[in-house]
């Protein structure tokens, strides 16, 4: 138990290091980012306490618009997604989803993708909703979700298996 | 019972979420009135360090374009005081300390933010080098933004690539007056609107700073204008003016501290407070 704490906690300080050390760095075209620091809130054990969740990732947010100066906007997408995770998990595995031990840095079975798309699409979607806060920039709010959404998941993959070999 | 406590402890995430979710809203909606000043920023100890220490090693990529800069820079400083109409004109020199206008603080950004709509920079100067919220922030080729927030040793800058920002500008040969304002689609240009139909705009026109506000001097270098639209609902024109500053590339800027300002602010006060 001590050592699920334990790895979630170094996950979440390297994951808010990393994007804010490199991944806040690459920016393409002007305006798409990665945001790979919600591997944190998808990786988290499946059958673990829920409100540390919903804490932990408020409080992840709350770091990340603490260093972009936008107010609660970070803070609100993770709320959502570590609120809504296990739905997602419901969609993506099926129902009997709580009886299965997911680990998702085994092998990327499509059901995983699935699920990884599903949450970055929700994060992003929420997040720069709020980011823009105006109907008249509908279109420009999904471009920037769908093409932020693509360089994440990439990211995302990348850092599932450089850290894997740690995992074994 | 064991249904009942299931019952409690489901609620108590739900509970726990809206709760969670209720402030994090409220700081969302709070960031996006301009008038309030923002509680999360990065004008403090912890994510100004941080920035200092990464902006520390990646400065090194940088030091040739910002050498150039300064050259180019100097240059025109240079050809200024050569072009002098009077080069032997003896120049008076107020021998008081502290009385100038205007004073100049040096300072660095050590984050700089172009991708959202509403960018903010992050300044490693703050209240110790006397910076002060709403100061005008400049570089060697135009503006860059207005203070928004400061902390003993860093503050943040609202950028003019800003939805929210609003700044008064002219054009430079004929002084009509206009709004500069973004609207939050490409970094090397913004808008200046409320121009009223009587000015001549030409493309390539250069667009400066007005002197309506004590935030910035006159004359300062913004962009040239780059495509005239009219609006057909009012009589203005809608200009789109393309940037001398390369936002997304920022190293020194200048704050601008004007002496005035606080006279000026109290007496612009008073007088909405008589009325």
């Amino acid at each position: 138990m001590s050592s699920t704490l334990l790895i979630n906690s170094l996950r979440f300080i390297l994951l808010l290091a990393l994007q804010i050390v490199i991944f806040d760095n690459m920016t393409f075209l002007g305006y798409i980012m990665p945001l790979p620091y919600i591997l944190f809130i998808i990786l988290y054990p499946v059958n673990s306490n829920k409100p540390t969740l919903l804490i932990s990732s408020f409080f992840m947010g709350l770091i990340m618009d603490l260093f972009s100066n936008s107010g609660g906007v970070h803070a609100t997408a993770c709320l959502i997604l570590a609120f809504y995770r296990p739905y997602i998990f419901k969609f993506a595995f099926g129902v009997s989803y709580e009886y299965q031990t997911i680990k998702l840095n085994d092998s990327l079975t499509p059901e995983r993708f699935s699920f990884i798309l599903l949450a970055v699409i929700i994060h992003h979607f929420t997040l720069f909703i709020l980011e823009a806060f105006q109907v008249s920039f509908i279109l420009d709010i999904l471009l920037r979700t769908l093409l932020s959404t693509i360089f994440t998941i990439i990211s995302c993959i990348i850092i599932i298996y450089l850290i894997k070999p740690n995992k074994r | 019972m064991q249904q009942i406590f299931n019952f409690i402890f489901k609620n108590s995430t739900r509970l726990l979420f809206l709760l969670l979710l209720s402030v994090s809203l409220l700081l969302t909606i709070q960031s996006h009135s301009y008038h309030k000043s923002r509680i999360i920023s990065s004008a403090n100890f912890l994510t100004g360090g941080v920035y200092e220490k990464i902006n520390d090693i990646s400065e090194y990529l940088n030091l040739k374009t910002e050498n150039e800069a300064l050259a180019l820079e100097n240059a025109r400083l240079k050809s200024m005081l050569f072009n002098a109409k009077d080069t032997t004109a003896v120049k008076k020199l107020d021998s008081l300390k502290g009385v100038a206008p205007k004073d100049i603080v040096v300072s660095k950004v050590i984050h700089n933010s172009y991708n959202v709509h509403e960018n903010f920079l992050t300044l490693n100067s703050g209240a110790n080098d006397g910076v002060k919220p709403d100061m005008g922030v400049i570089n060697s080729l135009g503006i860059v933004g207005i203070i928004d927030r400061t902390s003993p040793n860093y503050s943040t800058v609202v950028s003019i690539l800003n939805t929210k920002s609003q700044i008064n500008a002219k054009i430079k040969k004929s002084n009509h007056f206009g709004s500069l304002v973004w609207n939050g689609k490409s970094t090397g240009y913004v808008q200046l609107i409320d121009v009223p139909r009587l000015a001549s705009v030409r493309k390539g026109d250069t667009i400066v700073t007005g002197g309506q506000s004590v935030i910035f001097p006159e004359g300062i270098n913004i962009g040239t204008i780059d495509k005239v639209y009219k609006e057909e609902e009012t009589n203005y024109y809608v200009l789109n003016i393309k940037l001398f500053n390369d936002m997304t590339n920022l190293g020194h800027v200048y704050i601008i501290k004007s002496k005035d300002r606080d006279e000026v602010n109290n007496l612009e006060k008073g007088n909405t407070k008589d009325e």
